[in-house]
């Protein structure tokens, strides 16, 4: 294993709400960050490393800087969709182990539920015109018809079934069932069932887009995070344990002539991020996945190395993916965005979560946990994408 | 309907492109020096940066990639339909590109991936350009 701890995230926060009328995406992540800063014990003046998704009120991240009054000697506006986090980290450890940074933030906030922005179902709009907007706009193609051809084809190549893909709802609602915040984030956004669900659940719900079903599509929420990242030296002095950043890849995906579709970003992403970590993908305790379909996770259990291409389904069944289940990572052990939280770009959620897991502090606990990933994949899979990867070790 | 979106302009990489649609053809771009295929419409050959480019017209013969039905859709337009496919099709020229597969009674059972398909343009209720979607071949 890497031995090197240069940069380890220091404090979290999740903003407990998934239905928040009334509070604005930046207060959200001023809130979140104020909380986050005061779980490691540091101060706002503290602060001297930005790291954005632009996702605030306009303006980016200048408009971030100015409204949290922060002077940072980084500013990183990266913006990889929901992926953008995984990326802010990896630069976080590069800027720190480059003596750039001490104290660096990153933050997410979104009402995407309370001002109904229909994410998966509405279509992709641009101002202007633009090569590519040209081109899909006349098909009235959506987010989740996107993943959906994805899923398709993984089902024609591969023989990969609805009920190996409904294994990945089961097991995050599982996790979810034992959130008390995911708990709630069903209730108030009605959920039919608020209650674990089996296979049969998720074939007999109706479908959105063929072949994805409703209960392999995430909810649409408000809510935010931050995560606050520190240097070794800082990490000494926080009040809990630190959480190492081992290794990290970046990597971007699109639409290519001949293409194989059923391949992500985090083919390359993750192979970069193993090697740096020097771990291998069954020593991993939980694989935070963004789950923002089922087929997003099978895709990426299999680029990522947990199993060959084409074979998550065996890789995922009889309940595997459950945090007290052996034989395969725990998979999003906060309930994931089938199942918790997910207010358009879930990356900053599978920081929070793994470094839960790594301080013993989820509620699906896994016992002993030493490591984990967290892989965010931003954009649209069958399109554009982008995937982050990001292994963290505990001390 | 069909009263799909038009594309709007100026947009300099695709108005040739659609131009081509408003005659009944279906163009895509090849680099004179590679041979590559370039799709969508570009001003360089994206595996060189080579600018040598030139339109080609396509047969409009292709297979069915992969596809979605729409079933729930909130896209203006698009969400009064009822189901409608969206679908990539590899064209036999080496181009791969969006589009929706019409004219079947069915298109949850009735699409199938590697089916063959044949371009046709489809006339809109507004707008000057008619816009390329597959059906059986």
């Amino acid at each position: 294993m890497n031995q090197e701890r240069n940069a380890a995230i220091a404090g979290i926060y999740e903003y407990p709400l998934r239905v928040a009328p009334g509070v604005s995406a930046i207060q959200i992540k001023a809130e979140c960050i104020a909380k986050a800063l005061e779980d490691a014990g540091l101060e706002w003046s503290d602060v001297d490393g930005l790291y954005d998704a632009q996702d605030g009120e306009g303006g980016g991240g200048l408009a971030v800087q100015h409204y949290m009054g922060f002077k940072p000697r980084v500013i990183d506006t990266t913006m990889v969709g929901g992926s953008s986090y995984e990326f802010h980290a990896a630069h976080a450890l590069r800027d720190i182990a480059a003596g750039k940074v001490n104290v660096a933030v990153l933050s997410y906030g979104s009402n995407a539920a309370s001002n109904r922005v229909a994410i998966g179902t509405g279509g992709r709009g641009t101002p202007l015109p633009t090569w590519q907007s040209n081109m899909e706009m006349p098909y009235g193609a959506t987010l989740i018809s996107n993943y959906a051809m994805v899923k398709h084809r993984h089902m024609h190549e591969y023989g990969s079934t609805d009920e190996q893909f409904a294994e990945i709802s089961v097991a995050t609602r599982y996790h979810a069932m034992r959130n008390p915040e995911a708990v709630k984030a069903m209730t108030d956004l009605e959920f039919v069932k608020v209650d674990n669900i089996d296979v049969s659940d998720v074939l007999e719900s109706r479908i959105i887009a063929d072949p994805l079903h409703l209960l392999e599509c995430c909810m649409v929420s408000d809510g935010g995070g931050a995560v606050v990242i520190v240097s070794k030296d800082v990490a000494r002095n926080i009040k809990k344990k630190p959480v190492w950043i081992i290794g990290t890849g970046e990597a971007t995906k699109y639409l290519e002539n001949g293409g194989d579709l059923t391949t992500s970003a985090a083919a390359q992403s993750g192979p970069d991020a193993f090697g740096q970590a020097g771990v291998r993908p069954d020593e991993i305790d939980i694989a935070m996945i963004y789950d923002s379909f089922t087929i997003t996770v099978a895709v990426m259990l299999e680029d990522l190395g947990f199993c060959k291409k084409g074979e998550f389904g065996d890789f995922v069944k009889g309940g595997r993916l459950k945090f007290d289940q052996s034989g395969a990572p725990a998979l999003n052990t906060d309930g994931g965005g089938l199942s918790s939280n997910h207010p358009g770009m879930r990356g900053i959620f599978l920081l929070l979560e793994a470094a839960r897991q790594l301080r013993g502090e989820s509620t699906s606990q896994v016992p002993d946990a030493k490591l984990a990933l967290a892989h965010g994949n931003g954009g649209q899979l069958a399109s554009t994408h982008a995937g982050g990867t990001i292994i963290l070790a505990r001390d | 309907m069909p009263n799909r979106p038009q594309p709007r302009f100026p947009e300099p990489h695709s108005q040739p492109y659609w131009e081509g649609a408003k005659e009944g053809k279906l163009l895509y771009q090849v680099d004179k020096d590679t041979g590559d295929v370039v799709f969508y419409p570009r001003l360089h050959n994206p595996k060189t940066g080579g600018r040598n480019l030139e339109w080609r017209e396509s047969s409009g013969l292709g297979t069915v990639y992969t596809y979605s039905v729409v079933r729930q859709s909130a896209v203006p337009g698009f969400r009064e339909l009822g189901a409608y496919s969206v679908a990539y099709i590899d064209l036999d020229e080496g181009f791969r590109m969006l589009s929706s597969v019409v004219g079947v009674d069915d298109p949850v059972n009735d699409i199938k991936i590697g089916m063959r398909v044949q371009v046709d343009f489809e006339k809109q209720d507004e707008g000057e350009y008619p816009i390329p979607v597959f059906r059986p071949a």
